[in-house]
């Protein structure tokens, strides 16, 4: 399944981090953020719960990068 | 300016007017320090505490640990040469804060206003629907809440917010949004209308016939939106390269600070140490990657951008990359190079058929007989010999329809056996037919197991095909192919007339397929090839080719699906505009790869052997990234063909 999320991120750096960071996350097969839509796309495993999934990607974003912000609507 | 921005740029001004004011204070000692501690931490408070932050995380190296390095090593050394009794320098580590800073700010607003400026040129969302309610009455409502058959009323001057046909009404629409070109195109009533055009003259009611998140504005809004998702080589590239270079400096940094004071010891000679920590800390200011990191993808999705204002939708920086590189391009004839509209041009009863009828008499029976015999057929061909027959076939006239792909249509007419198809159809059922030398697509018929005569239908090649033939050599393709289902005359005719250097014909929609994997061997790597098709009937190819190019795919999903690229319109010179346009994204990528590593270089090598202070140094990182930003929005500049 593929989820396409808001994000804020003020620099390009800062959002390669982020995609790093959400790639580790559990349950996330594989994230891409594009800075220039600012948009994170992220694809989860099979079982994951998008919801609660985000919810850790959200935080692992803030830990890299204290600035941004990830909507989870 | 966002309010963020605001700050920081309330921080830079309050700091440099405080920096210029210490100039002119006259305290010396440790006070200096800490007075010039002010608006060290004013501007660079956040990024210290982000350095911080970034150790405890584990993700050391990133450029904020880098500046807080170099600027903190900086103050200290002021405060070693202090406790000395020198008199310390303190304005550096304030002044390459100030101007990272200042570098940043430049950069957020630069790009934050280019990512507008973009997101406007495709900005054809429709805002609401004039939904028409049972009593007549119309409501204003969010597109999205529109369900399929609804009736909705477009009036002159409002986008069309779904796909969907017209009931009532006449009008001129306006299609630039999608297609690039300002040719109006007409609407009335029964017509299909795709949302995202622009109605300009009459009042338009129009029964949806999608989902707002199905119809056409919407799928292009998704697809730009997710282009540049998929990354190019280019842009990987300097990620993994930004991943490597920066703890490189980091460690060619350490090196320089330790290696030659170590180095003088062992020599027995006393050197300066703080000589070599000023150039190791000037070597991490250099070492941020910030202009290659920021410029990159900024280029690339100032190219997509600028192809959608044109009617180019490029589904992702990858291809926009591999479009640059275009070395092979594969037309198919029929839709692309042609406009895909047969006209019947002559019809030519056999001798046996024309016994006693009478040559115009056999002609129009005929006509007929091949008309009544592909009534069921969708292919083009079939349709303009019913339209050249122009007359109503009753469905019952017509039995046991059978198309035969690649070969043509057998049914019963009137319960007479009739068979309608190329010279192939003929041979399967066992006739003789003749060789025909007119150019155009010949139809034979054969009636009641007799060979009756053929029908000669011609395809019209597009006014732009030429042209655009002769600019993609012009652009640097080595190789034009044509694929074709058409016999080899009509093809070689085709071909001959465009300058097309190799043809392909009397293919089946299968061998398309082999054909393009023939060509893909034969090409070398890092070479493109390119197949541009109608969308119709040829998904295999378009996946199978380096880069399928869908055209004129208004409102055809299966096209906008498979395909790599899509041109709005059908005009084949929207092709050498794509590759235009990428060549010169890439050109301008390669420049800011170049430039920036060029002079990064320069001033680690400066730097090292103590010729660039760190003023220098900063200026190079803030300037260099300043110049790739300028450099990557002409990106989104896009010329006319002229």
């Amino acid at each position: 399944m593929k989820q396409t999320y808001r994000i804020e991120v003020d620099c390009a750096n800062c959002a390669l981090k982020m995609e790093d960071a959400a790639k580790k996350v559990e349950g996330v097969l594989d994230a891409t953020v594009s800075f220039m839509t600012q948009k994170m796309k992220v694809e989860f495993a099979q079982d994951a719960d998008a919801g609660k999934v985000m919810e850790t990607v959200r935080k692992a974003c803030k830990k890299v990068e204290s600035d941004c912000e990830v909507y989870i609507d | 300016m966002t309010k963020k921005q605001k700050k920081v740029l309330f921080r830079i001004i309050l700091s440099a007017v405080l920096m210029a004011a210490l100039y002119f204070v006259p305290v010396t000692g440790y006070a200096r320090f800490g007075l010039y501690l002010i608006p060290y931490l004013i501007i660079g408070g956040d990024i210290l505490k982000k350095a911080v932050a970034g150790i405890v995380h584990g993700e050391v190296f990133d450029e904020n640990f880098l500046m807080a390095v170099a600027t903190a090593g900086a103050m200290l050394l002021g405060l070693y040469h202090e406790s000395r009794g020198v008199e310390g320098e303190f304005s550096e580590g304030v002044a390459v804060m100030l101007f990272y800073q200042i570098g940043e700010l430049f950069q957020a607003v630069a790009v934050g206003k280019s990512r507008k400026n973009i997101a406007a040129l495709m900005d054809i969302r429709p805002d609401y629907a004039n939904l028409e309610g049972e009593d007549g009455q119309l409501v204003r409502v969010d597109p999205e809440d529109v369900e399929p058959g609804s009736l909705i009323v477009v009036r002159p001057g409002e986008r069309i917010p779904i796909d969907g046909v017209v009931v009532q009404g006449v009008s001129t629409l306006d299609t630039s949004a999608l297609t690039g070109e300002s040719v109006p195109g007409q609407a009335g009533e029964g017509q299909e209308v795709v949302s995202g055009c622009v109605n300009l003259t009459g009042v338009l009611k129009i029964r949806t016939t999608k989902e707002f998140g199905e119809s056409t504005v919407s799928r292009i809004l998704d697809l730009v939106e997710n282009s540049s998702m998929k990354k190019a080589r280019t842009e990987n590239f300097i990620t993994k390269f930004a991943r490597y270079y920066t703890p490189a400096v980091c460690f060619g940094a350490l090196a320089l600070a330790v290696c030659p004071p170590v180095a003088g010891l062992i020599l027995g000679r006393t050197s300066d140490w703080t000589v070599w920590v000023i150039r190791a800390l000037t070597f991490l200011v250099i070492s941020c990657p910030c202009a290659l990191v920021i410029s990159i993808p900024l280029s690339f999705f100032g190219g997509i951008g600028g192809a959608s204002s044109r009617g180019i939708l490029v589904k992702g920086s990858n291809y926009l990359e591999a479009l640059a590189k275009t070395k092979y391009v594969v037309f198919d004839k029929t839709g692309t190079l042609t406009k895909g509209v047969f006209q019947v041009t002559d019809v030519h009863p056999s001798e046996g058929f024309q016994n006693g009828l009478g040559e115009q008499e056999a002609k129009r029976l005929l006509l007929e007989y091949a008309a009544c015999a592909e009534s069921y057929s969708t292919h083009p061909i079939s349709r303009s010999l019913l339209e050249a027959w122009g007359r109503e076939i009753g469905p019952e006239r017509v039995t046991d329809a059978e198309e035969i792909s690649g070969h043509g249509v057998c049914a019963l007419v009137d319960r007479v056996k009739v068979a309608a198809g190329n010279e192939k159809l003929m041979k399967k059922i066992g006739l003789e037919c003749p060789e025909v030398p007119e150019n155009g697509t010949v139809v034979h018929v054969a009636v009641d197991g007799g060979y009756a005569g053929y029908i000669l239908i011609s395809d019209v090649i597009k006014e732009q095909s030429g042209e655009a033939v002769r600019r993609l050599k012009a652009a640097g393709v080595a190789k034009t192919v044509m694929l074709t289902g058409d016999s080899s005359r009509v093809a070689e005719h085709v071909a001959q007339t465009l300058g097309i250097d190799q043809v392909k014909s009397g293919l089946l929609p299968g061998d398309k397929v082999e054909a393009v994997e023939e060509l893909l061997a034969e090409k070398g790597a890092g070479e493109t090839l390119v197949f541009v098709g109608d969308g119709i009937n040829d998904a295999p190819v378009l996946s199978r080719a380096d880069i399928g190019v869908a055209m004129g795919a208004l409102g055809s999903d299966a096209a906008i699906e498979a395909a790599d690229v899509v041109l709005m319109d059908d005009n084949p010179e929207k092709l050498v505009l794509a590759v235009r346009i990428s060549k010169k994204c890439m050109r301008i990528v390669y420049e800011n790869i170049v430039f920036a590593l060029a002079v990064k270089a320069l001033c680690l090598v400066l730097g090292a052997v103590g010729l660039a202070n760190m003023w220098a140094a900063v200026f190079a990182d803030v300037g260099v990234m300043m110049l790739a930003v300028l450099n990557a929005v002409r990106c989104l500049r896009v010329k006319s063909l002229g």
